[in-house]
């Protein structure tokens, strides 16, 4: 178990040290997630123990977002004043672009998971699987 | 009562106490989120967020302090974003098969983040600084902040900016999506990713896998198309 938790750091701290000697446009974790990658395409399948300290992440990513979030609390005075250029801008602007990306993917997909689209009709709302 | 207030001025100081706050108000945000059946008005992170905000304002703790404790919770960002190689490995197979959509979506959308949140907020009258800090909001946040400072933007007014965005997005995304009857969990995910970055992401691994790895492929390219779109734009029409 442990020797993943040290990959996944190591790929981390990879991807920073590339990120600051190259000056690429792009944080270190997500170096780090392609170099992880390319090492699960060299090993040939996910490692059991691996796969679990993964999912064990993944399936508490949320959690991760909440002390940047209560960072709110430090701009109250910006956000208000400028409240409505950003409210509608975030908004709006959020709409439109998971709009135009989804109609983009679904317009150029191929052809063959037009079938497979069909299966999934399910919609998010009545969807519990997966859930912790 | 004294022996009580050195209690609390002990434990305050102490890590532990906002590293636990954090903790329990996430399990309050994720069983009303359960209840809710994954309903996504009742966003997790939003509920957490509200939850510890109320209660440092309540007792008067800044948010430095807080985040000597939250700091140990917000470390593991890195480590779960290097974690997301694994359902994009594991969906790889359907991920070549649609390689030129998956471009050609990214490209579309972070073009449409960008050129609308610009545009709204010079329509609505936003200051300079609010403008710049808007434009990147749909990337994940350091990448964001990086771009914004580059531009001469505010980049901590950006990081709340994309926090926000990415709640918005996690919130309202799947109804819009359910209107214009896109079902395909790939291109759920891709524009769950391209809009609201990591907190899409965590929505979509949490409803299904395939979501998940898009979002998760999504993420990391519209960081890099952000990237090199949002100065080149900046420099063109503003420049």
């Amino acid at each position: 178990m442990l020797n993943y938790v040290t990959a996944i750091f190591s790929c981390q701290l990879a991807g920073e040290l590339i990120v600051a000697g190259t000056g690429a446009p792009l944080p270190g974790p997500v170096v780090g997630m392609t170099l992880l990658l390319a090492g699960l395409f060299v090993w040939g399948e996910v490692p059991e123990e691996l796969g679990a300290v993964g999912d064990f992440l993944l399936s508490n990513l949320s959690l991760l977002f909440v002390p940047a979030g209560v960072g709110v609390l430090l701009h109250a005075p910006l956000l208000a004043a400028d409240w409505r250029p950003i409210a509608v801008g975030l908004i709006v602007s959020t709409l439109a672009t998971i709009v135009v990306t989804a109609l983009v993917m679904r317009a150029l997909s191929p052809a063959g998971q037009n079938g497979a689209r069909q299966d999934e009709t399910r919609q998010d709302d009545a969807h519990q699987e997966r859930a912790e | 009562m004294n022996e009580f207030r050195d209690i609390w001025v002990y434990l305050s100081a102490s890590p532990l106490l906002h590293l636990t706050l954090t903790l329990a108000a996430y399990q309050v945000g994720l069983v009303i989120y359960r209840r809710a059946g994954l309903n996504p008005l009742c966003n997790p992170v939003l509920i957490a967020v509200a939850v510890v905000i109320a209660i440092l304002l309540a007792t008067e703790t800044p948010y430095a302090r807080y985040f000597e404790g939250a700091q140990f919770v917000h470390f593991m960002l890195g480590p779960a974003t290097v974690a997301l190689a694994l359902p994009l490995y594991r969906q790889m197979a359907r991920v070549r098969r649609s390689g030129r959509a998956i471009f050609a979506a990214i490209f579309a959308g972070s073009l449409t983040a960008i050129a609308t949140a610009v545009g709204i907020g010079w329509a609505l009258g936003g200051a300079g600084d609010t403008i710049l800090s808007l434009a990147p909001k749909s990337v994940t946040a350091p990448v964001a902040m990086g771009i914004t400072e580059q531009l001469g933007g505010l980049p901590s007014l950006t990081a709340v900016l994309v926090i926000l965005t990415g709640i918005m997005g996690a919130m309202l995304g799947p109804a819009v999506l359910n209107v214009i009857g896109v079902r395909d969990w790939a291109a759920r995910g891709l524009a769950l990713g391209v809009a609201s970055h990591g907190i899409g992401t965590a929505r979509a691994l949490q409803v299904n896998e395939v979501a998940g790895a898009f979002s998760g492929l999504a993420m990391g390219l519209n960081a890099l198309a952000t990237a090199l779109l949002l100065p080149a734009l900046w420099g063109l029409f503003m420049g």
